[in-house]
């Protein structure tokens, strides 16, 4: 009976160790891949969001604190950020798409830039949100790390920061395609160029899988709306806060 | 492969280098990423390129990358407690409203400027309806 407890405790421990989270993290992936397919690429099934799940559950189950988790699995997260200046590779390979494209793409990134930050403030306000959330809220169509660093700087809660880019990076994800396509948003530059605006690397991924232009012009308008909402974020906080 | 990495990890480190010297508001990434894109213009790269190749690959499981971040969610959606109302219309208005303007304005502008389209060829959620003449 004691051993049996013993191989139990053993079983436990190695569950919880920072390579069966890593093993975990892959493996929720790769059912998510797997039931994007089955599915027929349903919009739903985005592999991060089943991860997500997945982890989710197998974390609370065996009681480990999200930074250990965090932790353990920064291996995966380390290569966020070579695979971001890997987006330099399908604009290189659509740079001939360019042409023409480059003041619509300008102007309408820090329109929209504004149009955001405005908007997410004012909705918050509206429905009795509190002040720490109203600046947390105005960061979030930004990439996760520019979301965190000028949320810190307007007086929000970064942590939280996080939580909004991905959570609005998700729901892109699953719902942007569809969306543009009701609003007859129908040119693939300004399409990829909507998605990764609002809704930074995560929407892109997406774009990037239905078509390249999309995926192109996406990663590109992560880029330049991560620079606009940092120039338009101190501007805007003068006037609503 | 490890080859495409390293020049990966080579134009990151330049960028988040410029970061800190010249203090710029974005990422260290971002700053690799438009230094990689005038790299591969001003060499001409192809596609058999070691950096395209690690790079493609990367890209492929983008979403992966994003699971460790993701899963932070999940630990704080508790804390939302009475504020999740406005937090969620406000989330999901403001991405609306967003996407809604960067788009209409981008094809908008595309049409007053006088230059090419660039469309989908069909949408296959928006069939023309049956025996419409055209």
């Amino acid at each position: 009976m004691s051993g049996l407890a013993e191989a139990g405790d053993a079983a436990l421990e190695v569950a919880r160790s920072p390579l069966a989270l890593l093993g975990v993290t892959l493996g929720g992936y790769q059912l998510g891949r797997w039931l994007q397919r089955r599915t027929g690429g349903h919009a739903v099934a985005q592999p991060v969001l089943v991860a997500i799940v997945v982890v989710g559950v197998a974390i609370t189950v065996l009681d480990i604190d999200y930074p250990d988790y965090r932790r353990a699995t920064e291996l995966i997260a380390f290569w966020l950020g070579p695979a971001t200046v890997a987006l330099a590779i399908p604009l290189h390979r659509q740079a001939s798409r360019l042409q023409g494209f480059v003041v619509p793409m300008l102007v309408a990134v820090a329109v929209g830039a504004v149009v955001s930050i405005v908007s997410a403030v004012w909705l918050a306000r509206l429905l009795g949100a509190g002040e720490d959330i109203e600046r947390t809220l105005a960061t979030k169509a930004a990439t996760t790390p520019v979301a965190i660093a000028l949320t810190e700087s307007l007086g929000g809660i970064p942590a939280l920061a996080a939580v909004f880019a991905i959570i609005t990076g998700i729901m892109s994800a699953i719902l942007a395609p569809a969306t543009l396509s009701v609003l007859r948003i129908r040119d693939r530059r300004a399409r990829g160029l909507a998605v990764g605006a609002v809704s930074h690397g995560i929407g892109a991924s997406r774009m990037l899988r239905e078509d390249e232009t999309e995926g192109a012009f996406a990663g590109l308008a992560m880029g330049l709306s991560a620079l606009a909402l940092s120039l338009l974020v101190p501007v805007c906080a003068l006037f609503l806060f | 492969m490890i080859t495409g990495l390293t020049g990966l990890i080579a134009f990151q480190l330049v960028g988040e280098l410029l970061v800190r010297v010249l203090d710029l508001p974005v990422p260290g990434p971002v700053v690799g990423m438009l230094l990689l894109f005038a790299f591969l213009r001003i060499r001409s790269y192809d596609d058999s390129g070691s950096i395209v190749r690690a790079g493609s690959a990367l890209l492929r499981h983008l979403q992966l990358l994003f699971v460790p971040a993701g899963v932070g969610v999940v630990a704080y959606l508790g804390v939302l407690g009475d504020d999740a109302v406005p937090i969620v219309v406000a989330i999901v208005g403001s991405w609306l409203i967003g996407l809604v303007v960067v788009g209409w304005t981008a094809v908008g502008l595309e049409r007053l400027l006088g230059r090419p389209r660039d469309d989908l060829p069909d949408l296959p959620d928006l069939p023309d309806a049956p025996g419409t003449a055209s």
